[in-house]
């Protein structure tokens, strides 16, 4: 077989290293729908669930046992059972279908059946249903910061860039397990350099999270793993109940949990039996919301990439998101490990979320490069910054990241790696080096900076939890070391426990330390004009991105220095058969100086008018200033030129060679390319216009294509135009010019 | 000072900071860097009250989220009990870790030992999920290694 060279080209992109495949129903390698997904169905006796999606009681798995002790309201189960599946996918994209008669709603549905009616709605029925469930009027996103060096004071730094950005909750995690203490350490001092109130956590085994969070080292944790299957739960190692019991312990110490659940883990465990992804993930939702969590991070997570190997995983994906606020838990959206190595297809996948707005956009932007990222993440990562803020402020919408200027960025950086420096030199801990500190400023990412002693800092990190060193104590090594601003901020975080508002669902620590929770900031989208919608202060933040260029400045050509074109009065008919007219725009050589691709107009006139005489013509210039239209510049040239030719040349360098037989809007040649033309291409178009004033045979110029010429500069070319218009005397006969060289 | 109101007096530490106090009894406005820096508070203080949570259970509750509230009761009841019982708690009710009897003597410490009756109602409703799905150990803890 022969295979074309544009398959050959398709086979090398980026998207080729994945692999697609047909579902396989009984391995769980289906996204949605699955064959053997259990029909729904719901029988209660007195109040207690007797049969769960076709299962008798008798037979339930501890999941179901679960969900039909704590996750099923016998009302709403009533309420539910008079609908038809059809009847309440309506109702999830009826605008005038409130949020809380939805979640109500969902307390009488299975998972089955949750999924079922998911799976109704198109990606933007989903989308529109996702905004409306979503539990927090404002969304947010979450960071990852990590390195695989666990360089405190490159993790401090980060730290802070990522509060200063905005983020509302950062996380890292571990290489090495016992370094858990030390990383937790410096994104506590880190974040709280760059915005008080931003929460932190450390996510490593169980025993050892709940333990950094009980020492005030984390404020929330989100490693609490469901699965929608008996067994893949117990190789978890865990159950419904203990897991359940772990959050209200978190709880007790008022640190704010959020479980994490995500399609295809179960398949990937090898015990899906058979079920879609989606169905499965719905058995975990309820499972979560049954044990008493306030949210969940869903939306594939670490196995996202097992959805997008088959038909439709994008869109399931999606309707797990939409599943989880339809329970009315928070959710963190997935979308931080990578979904593809395609940029265009993880951003397909993205704008799912990104548009209507979740709790937390992401559950972890890498805001260090990817390399650094060792949650396997890194889906967008700081490289991607810039695209992230442009894409917010293309579709004004808030995904929860904000621009900072380079300069405040070092800024933040700089004093939390000397606050963690400070931290470690109080507390006894290997010392982080004036060397350390200033490379974790600027680095691109751990490459950049010494090996540490490992030994030593992995010594110090059994201290803190041996010695019980906590958030009190890192606030009083950063108030002894005159960092009190930041101790203050520590101080704040523990203060928050006491209240335990962080507790409630979807909350979040705005500026002066309001805590933004689904109880008093709750989503209220009840259609156009409702809801949370990105404007005034905010969307003035936001749009001002640091790489954003005054418009004033691009129009702006030295003016300096005196025209060289002197006028020699009206132009009149020319008479002369040989003679083209270099026919120029009202700005030309008088406001502007120079083409859009910087050529000094001098040059290019002096160019054209060299090409006609070196062809056996005569070159006559004549301003034309009724318009700025290169056509009828060059059209209007033509009319007054002997040979009826002229050249039509506009100020930002669009060029045109005319005829006066023509209509105004037709041409011999074009050269509508303008930031490609060369001084020997103004030549080139001189002697094709002295070719044709002469009648002799004429070739056209070649030109160059570049078709993101455009897109590059058709701000400019607006500009150079807007410029060239505003000199138009509507009136004016065009006027004869003679260019006097210095 | 009004009565709580769970549906208007969130968040507590902003609305109704009157209510809200330490395990020893200080307000928020008592925890200050100057507190610290005295030793006039601790880590122990910074902890939420058994009343606090159980007053945040109020709201979940009153926010139409019964199954948080219902984690956030059990919190309430957590908020006295020791680090190394909640572990050893968690621990026992992992897959395969205790025999029904050990998770009854564990409820029955709950109740009894830690005045946490929802927990241990929480453990006893495990036990009998375990011994139905063989999540049970059938040696007893000291026996195994």
């Amino acid at each position: 077989m022969s295979v074309s060279r544009r398959a050959e080209a398709r086979a090398e992109r980026e998207l080729r290293r994945e692999t697609l495949i047909e579902a396989s129903a009984e391995l769980g390698l289906v996204a949605l729908n699955g064959p053997a997904d259990p029909e729904p169905s719901l029988v209660l006796e007195g109040g207690r669930v007797v049969e769960l999606d076709g299962r008798p009681e008798a037979a339930f798995d501890v999941i179901d046992r679960f969900v039909a002790a704590h996750g099923i309201d016998p009302g709403a189960a009533a309420e539910a059972a008079a609908l038809a599946d059809g009847e309440i996918a309506r109702r999830l994209v009826d605008v005038d279908v409130p949020r809380e008669a939805l979640v109500r709603l969902s307390a009488g549905l299975t998972p089955a059946r949750l999924a079922r009616i998911a799976a109704m709605l198109d990606p933007v029925e989903l989308m529109f249903a996702l905004k409306k469930l979503r539990a927090r009027r404002r969304p947010a996103n979450q960071a990852h910061v990590t390195n695989r060096k666990e360089s405190p004071a490159l993790l401090a730094a980060d730290a802070a860039e990522a509060a200063a950005r905005g983020f509302a909750e950062i996380e890292t995690t571990v290489g090495v397990a016992r370094y858990a203490p030390l990383n937790a350490i410096a994104i506590l001092a880190g974040s709280q350099v760059g915005r008080p109130g931003v929460l932190t956590q450390c996510s490593v085994e169980e025993r050892r999270n709940l333990q950094l969070g009980i020492q005030g080292l984390t404020a929330y944790s989100e490693t609490l793993s469901v699965y929608g299957t008996e067994p893949c739960f117990v190789d978890g190692d865990d159950t419904p109940w203990s897991k359940a019991f772990l959050a209200s312990a978190y709880a007790s110490r008022g640190i704010k949990v959020r479980f994490t659940s995500g399609a295809g883990s179960e398949a990937l465990m090898g015990h899906a039996q058979g079920c879609s992804m989606l169905y499965l993930e719905a058995r975990c939702l309820c499972a979560v919301r049954a044990a008493g969590s306030q949210g969940v991070q869903n939306g594939g997570i670490s196995t996202v990439a097992l959805a997008l190997a088959l038909p439709g995983g994008t869109r399931a994906i999606l309707a797990e998101n939409l599943i989880a606020a339809w329970l009315d838990l928070e959710v963190a959206s997935g979308n931080d490990a990578i979904a593809s190595h395609s940029p265009i297809r993880k951003t397909a996948k993205l704008m799912g979320q990104f548009l209507p707005g979740t709790d937390f956009v992401t559950s972890g932007y890498s805001v260090m490069p990817r390399y650094d990222n060792m949650f396997g993440g890194g889906n967008y990562d700081s490289d991607d910054l810039d695209e992230w803020l442009t894409i917010q402020r293309d579709w004004q919408v808030d995904a929860g990241i904000e621009p900072l200027s380079e300069e405040e960025a070092v800024a933040v950086r700089e004093r939390a790696a000397r606050a963690v420096q400070a931290v470690f030199a109080e507390l006894e801990f290997p010392e982080i080096t004036d060397e350390e500190v200033a490379l974790a400023v600027t680095a691109r990412d751990s490459r950049d900076l010494p090996d540490r002693d490992r030994a030593a800092d992995v010594a110090a990190g059994d201290r803190v939890l041996d010695e019980g060193i906590g958030g009190v104590d890192v606030a009083l090594a950063l108030d002894r070391a005159g960092f009190t601003d930041v101790a203050e901020a520590i101080l704040g975080l523990q203060r928050l426990r006491v209240a335990a508002d962080t507790l409630q669902t979807a909350a979040i620590v705005g500026p002066g330390w309001a805590v933004e929770s689904a109880v008093n900031d709750p989503n209220d989208y009840r259609g156009p004009g409702s809801g949370y919608r990105l404007e005034g202060e905010r969307w003035k933040l936001l749009r001002a991105l640091p790489h954003e260029v005054d418009p004033a400045t691009l129009a702006l050509q030295d003016r300096s220095g005196e025209p060289k074109l002197v006028v020699r009065g009206e132009a009149g008919a020319g008479t002369q058969p040989d003679e083209v007219v270099i026919a120029i725009g009202p700005a030309f050589l008088d406001r502007l100086r120079e083409t859009i691709g910087g050529l000094p107009h001098e040059a290019v006139l002096t160019a054209i008018a060299d090409g006609v005489r070196a062809e056996g013509a005569r070159p006559r210039i004549v301003r034309v200033l009724r318009s700025s239209d290169v056509a009828f510049i060059g059209h209007d040239g033509a009319a007054l030129s002997g040979s009826g030719i002229a050249v039509g040349l506009q100020s930002k360098g669009t060029a045109v060679i005319h005829r006066a037989d023509l209509q105004p809007l037709d041409n011999l040649e074009l050269f509508g390319m303008a930031p490609l033309l060369t001084l020997e291409s103004y030549r080139a178009i001189g002697r094709n216009a002295a070719a044709y004033a002469l009648a002799q045979p004429v070739g056209p110029v070649p030109v160059e294509l570049d078709n993101f010429a455009r897109a590059k500069l058709i701000v400019k070319t607006t500009l150079l135009h807007a410029a060239e218009t505003e000199e138009i005397d509507p009136g004016a006969r065009p006027l004869e010019l003679a260019l006097e060289l210095a | 000072m009004p009565a709580f109101d769970p549906r208007t007096d969130y968040p507590l530490g902003a609305r109704r900071p009157d209510l809200v106090r330490t395990p020893s009894g200080l307000s928020l406005g008592e925890l200050d860097l100057a507190a610290l820096r005295t030793g006039r508070i601790g880590s122990a203080d910074l902890r939420a009250t058994g009343e606090t949570l159980r007053r945040q259970a109020e709201i979940a509750a009153a926010a139409g989220r019964p199954q948080l509230a219902d984690s956030l009761g059990r919190a309430a009841e957590l908020a006295s009990v020791p680090d190394d019982v909640i572990l050893a708690v968690y621990t026992a009710l992992r897959p395969r870790r205790s025999t029904a009897d050990e998770l009854d003597a564990w409820a029955e410490r709950l109740e009894h030992e830690h005045a946490a009756p929802g927990v241990a109602a929480f453990v006893r409703e495990a036990r009998v999920a375990y011994a139905e799905r063989g999540l049970l150990s059938h040696a007893p803890t000291g026996a195994r290694r």
